[in-house]
């Protein structure tokens, strides 16, 4: 009886801080309807609202600077860790360091997403410095999600910094979303695999008016038998602005493989830079990819089928950034 | 119930005519098979009966209604159908979802599971899968047939539908058409350079550079080609009895 409880209080507790236009926030960047299961940190305009922590998943504020570190005990099964931060104000630049230890042999997921709203005419930054340690034999799967809206001319701006150690035997699946509002945006990702480590990454992107978007990947296949596959799709309409840049090292016995694909439109520009390095002889790596305009074929095949020439186009670019 | 007239197309950077002046009237309810040597111009009076391309000159008639401007999805909705000859793929897009848009205005209920069955696919299989490149040749092919299986058509347009389908699976094909012809109606017109296709046909059209040469009973064409009687060389060959020689 007493969890049940638990829940049902901090419930209430969610309802009290956090309001109707949070609660949509929420939803956009980690599919929240209510209250997450398992371990959750919310922050919200530069500060922690809410917490919860499990007897597996202890979540403790930083000392020297902001942020959390999120401890997943080895072997813990199943669990998820919601870490939401919403920013509604205008004029705040929020920084914040978290790091994550995934204890060896766990298999948890992390949802970690920024939704802005910035109704004003002041810039509304975010920028999250992500390390996460994760140990042998665990596997990880962190979904990031970033969502933007408010009419105001505010900018809304994030910089994500995420930074992944992979131990021997260890999963990482990464999903990095950012479909809607963000106005600028750089993205670094660094992660390196130990051996027998594997790792895939996907990134679905889409930007329009103004919006400029750069993202840089670099992965290090450091360990034997280490292997890594990268997806992107990104989608540029409107006026806005893409860079990639994509650097697989390969310093082992290891399979490396970038697919990275852009559908461009009207006067955007994407500009997609593949790098690929190998420093041993059994390293093998492999680069896709393409930037063109939505395939005619496909739109015709759709108007065949009764779909006008815009249902055609929102069709494929939906199932497109999936 | 369909009729060209006089219709001409010729791609807009170069001089040739890819189809020249075509004359052709399909009665409602019939099966047509069109066939002739490759780049003699059947796909592209197939587009050209959907609207993917306008004529350079001539009519293009539905019951009548000068259909020659209407774009490719009026006519679509006009109960115009064509299963591509080369099926694009889609990235992200599932079977399921992409069969459901294709079945989305036909009045009656279509059953999903049964259209794959239809052309040969198990549906706890495919619908999950994306259209994409992980398909197979043939299972892209029959997942194409299903699209256009799934619409109440007037006129269905299939091209070269057996090209990639498996042998076993071909009798299956036929009965197929054969059962949507007889359900909807449709107006059946197949591309095809196999002989057991063609014997499905009422009518056999033989289309040799950008021109129909002889339209005429299945029995007719067959016993002519098939017995290699007629050359379908344009230019004079050998056997000196080309169709345009
Ligand atoms: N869009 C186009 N641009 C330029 N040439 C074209 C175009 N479409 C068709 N053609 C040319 O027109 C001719 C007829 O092509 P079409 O695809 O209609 O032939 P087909 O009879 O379907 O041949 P196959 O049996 O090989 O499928 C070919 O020579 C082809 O190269
Ligand atoms: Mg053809």
């Amino acid at each position: 009886m007493k969890p049940a409880c638990v829940v049902k209080d901090v419930k209430k507790g969610l309802v009290r801080m956090l309001n109707a236009l949070d609660r949509l926030m929420l939803e956009k960047v980690a599919d929240l309807h209510e209250i997450p299961q398992g371990a959750y940190n919310i922050r919200k305009n530069g500060e922690g609202v809410q917490r919860n922590t499990t007897a597996n998943i202890d979540i403790v504020t930083k000392k020297d600077q902001p942020g959390i570190d999120v401890f997943v005990k080895p072997h813990t099964q199943g669990e998820s860790v919601h870490i939401p931060v919403i920013v509604t104000e205008e004029d705040i630049t929020d920084v914040v360091y978290n790091t994550f230890d995934i204890g060896e042999y766990s298999d948890v997921l992390v949802v970690a997403g920024c939704g802005i709203h910035n109704s004003g005419s002041r810039k509304s930054q975010h920028d999250g410095i992500h390390n996460f340690f994760v140990r042998k034999g665990a596997r990880l799967k962190y979904v990031e999600k970033h969502y933007g809206e408010g009419d105001g001319k505010g900018q809304r701006v994030l910089n994500p910094k995420t930074i992944i150690e992979v131990e021997d035997g260890a999963v990482v699946e990464l999903e990095l979303v950012q479909i809607k509002g963000i106005d600028s945006t750089v993205r670094d990702t660094e992660i390196r695999l130990a051996e027998n480590a594997k790792l895939v990454v996907t990134e679905r992107l889409l930007t329009y008016k103004d919006q400029e978007a750069e993202s840089n990947i670099t992965v290090e296949l450091s360990g034997a038998n280490s292997s890594a596959q990268i997806i992107s799709r990104s989608v540029a309409q409107d006026h806005s602005r893409q860079s990639f840049y994509f650097d697989l090292i390969g310093r082992n016995k290891a399979r490396g493989h970038i697919q990275c694909d852009a559908i461009i439109m009207h006067e955007a520009t994407v500009r997609s830079t593949p790098r690929i390095s190998a420093y041993h002889s059994e390293a093998q790596l492999v680069h896709e990819a393409a930037i063109g305009k939505i395939e005619s074929e496909q739109l015709i095949k759709l108007m065949t089928m009764g779909l006008s020439e815009k249902e055609a186009e929102d069709t494929i670019l939906k199932g497109f950034l999936g | 119930m369909l009729e060209l007239e006089k219709v001409s197309w010729q791609v807009e950077e170069t001089e040739t005519e890819i189809l020249r002046s075509i004359d052709l009237t399909l009665a409602a309810q019939k099966i047509y098979a069109i066939t002739g040597p490759n780049g003699g111009g059947k796909s592209s009076l197939a587009k050209m009966i959907m609207g993917v391309y306008t004529p350079t000159s001539g009519r293009i008639l539905l019951d009548g209604q000068d259909i020659t401007q209407l774009s490719i999805s009026e006519r679509a909705r006009q109960g115009i159908g064509y299963a591509f000859q080369n099926p694009p793929r889609f990235k992200g897009i599932k079977v399921e979802e992409l069969l459901k848009l294709a079945a989305a205005n036909n009045p009656e209920k279509v059953n999903i599971y049964d259209l794959l069955y239809d052309v040969g696919l198990c549906a706890q299989d495919y619908l999950e899968r994306d259209v994409d490149a992980s398909l197979s040749g043939g299972e892209m092919k029959r997942i194409e047939i299903a699209t256009v299986l799934a619409r109440n058509l007037r006129v269905a347009v299939f091209d070269e539908p057996e090209a990639g389908i498996d042998l076993w699976s071909f009798q299956k094909l036929a009965e197929t058409f054969t059962s949507i012809h007889q359900k909807y109606d449709t107006t059946i017109v197949i591309i095809s350079h196999q002989e057991r296709i063609l014997e499905l046909a009422d009518e056999i059209i033989l289309m040799v550079n950008g021109k129909i040469s002889l339209q005429s009973t299945k029995d007719k064409i067959l016993a002519g080609i098939l017995h290699n009687e007629a050359c379908l060389c344009s230019e004079r060959c050998e056997k000196g009895v080309g169709q345009n020689a």
